[in-house]
């Protein structure tokens, strides 16, 4: 096989940037993607079936068949699992990755969310630690993500962002009933309320038509290419350059190192399931937290007989995502307006600053609801069957507002993926095993959020609420994972430099959520984004031709 | 105009009312009845005590009940598909709920009467939690879901939440502008 300079695995959030980035600076670049490539005619609209609500299947990858996980829960259980099952923790497998099927909030970390040990100090037990960059390190990347990407929404109203060079390219979407619901209350209790900013056209952009605010959003593929995923930005520049080969269907084995130590290619099963070795000068992994720290454990050679970058056990390690909490207000009016996407307001008074709390998150309100997604959600003390319950759907599914928020998870090194022993996925290959969790401080800033959230509803007029805060048995990673192979100067306790490349394999980089310190009390994707900007940005610099600078 | 905003099965309100006064607790009618076979994954017994199950956990009132809307259809069609691994879970735990209604009434669970069905789910609930709370999520499941997987036929449940069925938003652009103006103009 000819010999190309890159080899991005997974054309996700980041690996699609870093495919143009790469390819417009004129290297050659293969992408290889496990998946796929769906498009918006592939917009199904099934409820039972889309990337959130899986009862039949993810509709964007992974398929049940062949792609087991394993996962521990608090007592010690080991369990395997399937990709459509929560434990799974899954994210997607096609071109796009999350972004294709995403609710697409595209959120900036705030300066703080960068200096998290500086600012709180480290709780015991927990490895809370600084990203060896600063937001303004990264802030030319957040604006140049917001505009390649494009980015709608408001936040003037928003007192607690870091500084930003210009607003955000697209207006918000006009706001709907609840928007108008929670403003005045959260003004009362002296929030500052705003548009959230949404990856998703509000007006015509990037040659792509407008939101046209159905009720399948997150967790579906936009049906007018309205969400702005990497599937229709970035990837299709990268291809229209001539420099980089999108392979879909190919799921890599491993990155092949050379007596040295130094990545010669990639070993991947093609979409015909035979094994292919792509030659290359360096390679990116862009797989997402859990599948790039797999791919790296599962790179053994005699230099790294415990798995490439993994020389102090650092691969796999501060897995995190985040630890939604939130409230369901319910009330004697309709709220539904039935336009989405529906998330709309947003509050980020209660990131950081509260005494006694390591952070917290934003609270903002939940994304349309389809009748399957109020089934356990309805007023304490329904009964979860019977004719009651039916009563229940049919009084509260248009009476009822909820405010949920990513709290920011305080990472333990417990939390981690290795490779499972025994179980293997289609191509033979170990998968990963999901075991550990939070720190415990991070169930107590949620309780707390939820608490927030409860009182926002109650201001807003809720007769009624439901308060959930729950202490899950597992990390939640999901869609939202990160963190396992953490960038850092201390290649004791990191796996990628500042960077993004791996400290003792020179030519090998992961570029994803993965090199996240900590994940913001807010949606990772516009920081995936910016860092993804930046990494190649330094790729570029310091690419000679032949190697590296 | 697609023709799916025509409803055929939900005629009226009164049809519903009589439907569930004249079925009382036999199951699985307005759908594939017993007798009439055709089932892909359930034996004609399965499938007359699921429903019966079922009709308990969203029973008819004005508006039908999970049996009459489809729910067997669904749950029978994706035990053959997506649901695939529960198939020994239902066929053990229907099993044992017969089992049950014959010990204490003498007969199967679908010849009970509505109360003493109502009292072996509860039972079920208590006793064959795993397999009770499979039930009642793939019913809800059904009957809430997309209509395309046969258990929310006409969308008679969105229709029960005041939903519009064909939506008013979410459909190609064009659409969206009434008949005769153009919409660039």
């Amino acid at each position: 096989m000819k010999r190309v300079n890159a080899v991005i695995i997974g054309a996700g959030a980041a690996g699609g940037i870093v495919a143009k980035e790469l390819s417009i600076a004129g290297l050659s670049v293969v992408l290889l993607e496990r998946g796929p490539w769906y498009t918006a005619n592939d917009c199904r609209k099934d409820d039972l079936r889309n990337q959130r609500t899986t009862v039949l299947g993810n509709a964007f990858g992974p398929e049940d068949r062949g792609h087991p996980r394993v996962w521990v829960d608090s007592s010690g259980a080991v369990l395997a699992c399937l990709p459509s099952e929560g434990a799974y923790q899954n994210n997607a497998a096609c071109v796009g990755g999350g972004t294709l099927s995403y609710g697409a909030q595209a959120w900036r970390y705030m300066p703080q969310d960068f200096r998290m040990r500086s600012t709180y100090g480290a709780p015991p037990g927990s490895s809370l630690e600084d990203w060896p960059i600063s937001y303004d390190d990264l802030e030319p990347y957040y604006d140049k993500a917001e505009y390649e990407i494009g980015v709608s929404g408001d936040d003037s109203g928003n007192p607690f962002h870091g500084p930003r060079r210009r607003p955000l390219p697209m207006p918000p979407l006009p706001p709907n009933r609840e928007f108008h619901i929670l403003e005045p209350a959260a003004r009362s209790l002296g929030l500052h309320p705003f548009h959230i900013p949404m990856a998703r056209n509000s007006v015509p952009y990037n040659g792509r038509g407008p939101c046209m605010r159905c009720r399948w959003c997150v967790g579906f593929a936009c049906e007018v290419d309205a969400k702005n995923g990497s599937q229709n930005t970035v990837i299709p520049v990268a291809l229209s350059t001539g420099n980089c080969e999108l392979r879909m269907e190919c799921m890599a084995k491993e990155i092949v190192a050379d007596d040295r130590g130094r990545a010669k290619g990639v070993a991947y099963f093609d979409n015909r399931g035979h094994l292919q070795e792509q030659p290359c000068d360096f390679v990116v992994v862009s797989a997402c937290a859990i599948e790039s720290a797999r791919l790296l454990l599962n790179s053994k050679s005699r230099m790294y007989p415990e798995g490439m970058g993994n020389r102090f056990d650092q691969v796999g390690r501060n897995l995190q995502g985040h630890h939604y909490t939130g409230a369901v207000g319910f009330f004697d009016y309709d709220t539904y307006d039935d336009v989405g996407p529906g998330a709309s307001i947003a509050i980020s008074d209660y990131n950081h600053g509260t005494p006694g709390l390591c952070g917290g998150g934003m609270l903002a309100n939940e994304f349309i609801r389809l009748p399957i997604h109020m089934i356990d959600r309805l007023p304490p003390g329904t009964p979860r069957w019977g004719l009651e319950h039916k009563k229940a759907m049919r009084t509260y599914f248009k009476r009822n507002v909820q405010v949920f928020g990513p709290t920011q998870q305080i990472p333990s090194a417990d939390a981690r993926v290795t490779l499972d022993p025994t179980v293997r996925d289609k191509w033979g290959m170990p998968v990963a095993r999901i075991s550990g969790n939070v720190h415990p401080h991070t169930f107590e800033i949620g309780e707390v959020q939820a608490q927030r959230a409860e009182d926002w509803l109650k201001k807003a007029g809720a007769a009624g609420t439901l308060r959930l805060a729950g202490r899950p048995a597992v990390v939640s990673a999901g869609q939202h994972q990160a963190g396992t192979c953490r960038m850092g100067a201390d290649p004791r306790s990191s796996v990628v430099d500042r960077d993004c490349r791996i400290h003792d394999v020179d030519n090998v980089f992961v570029i994803d959520s993965s090199v996240h310190v900590t994940n913001g009390g807010f949606n990772p994707v516009l920081t995936i984004m910016a860092v993804a900007y930046m990494a190649s940005a330094s790729l570029v610099r310091n690419w000679k031709g032949t190697g590296f600078r | 105009m697609p023709s799916r905003g025509k409803s055929r099965y939900l005629t009226t309100r009164r049809q519903f009312v009589a439907a569930g006064a004249l079925g009382g607790a036999a199951a699985a009618m307005g759908c594939k009845g017993p007798g009439e076979g055709g089932w892909e994954s359930l034996t004609e017994q399965q499938a007359r005590t699921l429903a019966a199950i079922s009709d308990q956990i969203i029973p008819a009132d004005e508006f039908p009940s999970a049996s009459q809307a489809g729910v067997l259809d669904f749950i029978d069609r994706q035990l053959a598909r997506n649901l695939r691994r529960f198939r020994k879970a239902y066929r053990d735990g229907l099993e044992s709920a017969d089992a049950l209604s014959r010990r204490r009434y003498g007969r199967e669970l679908a010849a009970l009467a509505e109360s003493a069905q109502l009292e072996i789910v509860k039972t079920l609930e208590q006793q064959y939690r795993e397999f009770f709370e499979l039930v009642r999520n793939h019913t809800l499941d059904g009957y809430y879901g997309s209509p395309r997987h046969g258990g929310n036929r006409e969308a008679v449940s969105w229709r029960m939440l005041g939903l519009a069925e064909p939506p008013a938003l979410g459909r190609a652009l064009d659409n969206q502008h009434p008949p005769g103006r153009d919409p660039r103009s």
